[in-house]
């Protein structure tokens, strides 16, 4: 048995490679559900219904889908131009600092709230943006994988969120926990259902699937990214900028992370906290890759994984099944999309 | 100054940094050996995270401590196993495939150690490695308790760097190892298949990783919770980098970096009004220092990273 290279990927299986990884992963979930002893059919009933039962269950998981498009969005523009930022979670909670850093200013209490939303999400966002910003300069000044540099910034930057609201911005009222002062309320989004903790935020992930989807298919900027993903060697000869094309790539890339982690205190929590994120940043490669990096597609993977998450709450307190399954589900569901998109571009011949 | 002579001095520092330093021993031997044969294998954290998960409840299940480094060796093995053949006869993107399999294996763990174990107040533990006092070394004056009073996965993590980097060096199949990390058309031209080459390597340096995690539970601790690794396993590939991939260096870099580790847990307690975070963030920011320092010095191998197909350049 070999594995032939096809002359063009087939189309058919590239767009239905993320329906087989789903279907793949939730088979070898549903094996790992069964050995526990629970069945699987009734676990994926339940996971469906505290996801799409009720309408808090519908609106936490659009809520915990919220902060995984702009994640997934992050991974997916950076590794399109073959920049590996796996520090989307370090990022995130630089964005959730950044946020409530500038809430703290004395001049934000004064401004109305259409002005202080959008000023304060810019501010996540750019906080966002140095932290990817870093291994970024280290990759093209020293030559240093930034695979590696930013997996660890991930572990400096929530030690860095642990330092402030322990100092700083730790919160007086908060009976000693460690939290930081909450945003002005003139930052918090208004919400999109009464009695959910659903929020605008939603709106705004989806509207930024869009915006990267412009700029990656209508733009200069977009062509030249993926240019110096598919070949930078080429790309250079070609005339792309690599460097300035790389920083932009970063700068959007750290910027959607940290503007995650901004609108998940503004619509969510209200201030910042060392478990701000269940993993959102690890969970945002899953999902690009999933989507294939595609933007659009981003959405419809996230909503899968927030309904996995969300739905895998509910079932474990029936079923007494770790909602890690969750995770585990999500997990596979990488490794099996890799093998799917392996199978559209290779044929097997005996 | 006083103090930091007594802490430079203190059997119990030097001692530390050699515990501290057996996990990134073994983990950087495991992506050393991975590394060489031609496979980055960002699986590490998840596979340290197994170990330690497996190696700790065969224990808790009554297993002897030997028996749970020797199941932690298999688990992590398995896991190599589903990377090699995702990455080497499939050739898939080693990043992705790397992390996809750390986020599985982490993700796995935690699922059957609630499985097996129901939530309690405070995890259980079990009787881990006691330190082994070899006779008459670990009499002579400090070096003998430092070296010789160690728990018996440290000497074995100090045996397989000399038995890897003889391996490595000094033997045909080390040879080959080499040879497929750098030109495996030049292995299969030898008559020597480059693809079972690199699956067996992989499965190899992935054992290591899965002891280098059964360490944590079964030696430096004695019990398992999720997050533990934190980011242990990262360190170990920079360290790679930072060895120039020779497991000399390997080691050398690994003390390095627990001597930091232990000399910083000591400071913290003397140093006041100095937030605990700067000093647990020095591990992270020190080995990217090192990724800095030897980013461009380094030897990579020539094939690291570049999949193997018969008939394909």
């Amino acid at each position: 048995m070999r594995f032939e290279r096809r002359d063009h990927p087939s189309r058919v299986l590239t767009v239905l490679a993320p329906v087989g990884a789903i279907v793949a992963a939730l088979l070898v979930s549903g094996l790992l559900i069964a050995l526990a002893g629970a069945n699987p059919i009734r676990a994926y009933g339940l996971i469906l219904k505290g996801a799409f039962g009720s309408r808090l269950g519908l609106s936490e998981m659009l809520t915990r889908a919220t902060p995984l498009i702009l994640t997934g969005l992050a991974a997916a523009v950076a590794f399109r131009a073959r920049l590996w930022n796996i520090g989307g979670e370090g990022q995130f909670y630089l964005g959730a600092l950044g946020v409530t850093a500038f809430g703290m200013i004395p001049a934000v209490a004064a401004m109305p709230a259409g002005v202080v939303i959008p000023l304060s999400m810019a501010a996540g966002a750019v906080a966002g943006m140095i932290l990817l910003l870093v291994p970024l300069g280290l990759r093209l000044k020293f030559g240093v994988d930034e695979v590696v540099t930013t997996l660890l910034l991930n572990f400096v930057a929530v030690l860095f969120v642990s330092l402030m609201i322990d100092g700083v911005m730790k919160d007086p009222l908060a009976f000693g926990w460690p939290q930081s002062v909450p945003v002005p309320d003139s930052a918090v989004l208004p919400k999109l259902m009464d009695r959910t903790r659903l929020h605008v935020g939603l709106l705004i992930a989806a509207a930024m699937a869009v915006v990267v989807w412009w700029l990656q298919s209508r733009t200069v900027f977009g062509i030249r990214a993926r240019a110096a993903g598919l070949n930078p060697r080429a790309a250079a000869f070609a005339g792309v900028p690599l460097g300035t094309t790389l920083i932009a790539v970063a700068c959007l890339s750290g910027g959607l992370a940290g503007l995650a982690g901004a609108i998940e205190v503004m619509g969510v929590k209200g201030y910042v906290t060392t478990d701000l994120s269940p993993n959102y940043g690890y969970s945002g490669i899953v999902i690009a890759m999933l989507a294939n990096l595609n933007p659009i597609g981003v959405i419809g993977a996230a909503l899968f994984s927030a309904i996995m998450f969300v739905g895998a709450d509910s079932m474990s307190r029936a079923l007494s099944i770790p909602s890690y399954i969750a995770d585990v589900t999500v997990a596979l569901s990488l490794l099996t999309m890799l093998v799917a998109l392996f199978l559209a571009q290779y044929r097997i011949r005996r | 100054m006083n103090i930091l002579a007594d802490i430079l001095t203190s059997v119990g520092m030097w001692e530390a940094v050699l515990r501290i330093a057996t996990p990134l021993i073994l983990g950087t031997l495991g992506v050393l050996l991975c590394e060489r044969v031609g496979v980055l294998n960002l699986g590490i954290e998840g596979i340290m995270t197994f170990g330690a998960m497996l190696g700790w409840l065969a224990v808790y299940n009554g297993a002897d401590l030997w028996t749970g480094m020797i199941v932690a060796a298999l688990g992590g093995a398995a896991f190599g196993l589903l990377h090699a053949l995702l990455t080497v006869p499939l050739g898939l993107s080693q990043h992705v495939t790397g992390l996809g399999i750390t986020l599985f294996a982490s993700s796995f763990s935690y699922y059957v150690f609630r499985l097996a174990v129901p939530t309690a107040s405070s995890p259980p533990t079990i009787e881990p490695f006691r330190p082994l006092e070899i006779p008459v070394l670990s009499d002579i004056p400090f070096l003998g308790p430092v070296i010789f009073n160690q728990t018996a996965p440290t000497y074995l993590a100090l045996v397989l760097v000399v038995a890897i980097a003889w391996g490595l060096n000094r033997t045909p199949l080390g040879l080959a190892i080499r040879m497929a990390g750098e030109n495996p058309h030049a292995v299969d031209a030898q008559g020597i298949d480059p693809i079972w080459l690199r699956i067996g390597t992989i499965m190899a340096g992935s054992a290591l990783m899965g002891l280098a995690g059964a360490f944590l539970t079964l030696a430096a601790f004695n019990s398992f919770f999720p997050t533990m690794v934190q980011g242990r396993g990262w360190i170990c590939v920079a360290l790679v980098v930072f060895a120039s991939w020779k497991p000399a260096r390997a080691l050398l870099g690994a003390l390095l970096f627990a001597f930091f580790d232990a000399f910083q847990l000591r400071l913290q307690t003397v140093v006041e009004g100095v937030p605990y975070q700067l000093f647990l963030m020095l591990p992270y920011l020190l080995s990217i220092v090192a990724l800095i320092v030897m980013a461009r010095r380094a030897r990579v191998p020539q094939a690291l990273m570049r999949p193997y197909r018969r008939g394909e350049r």
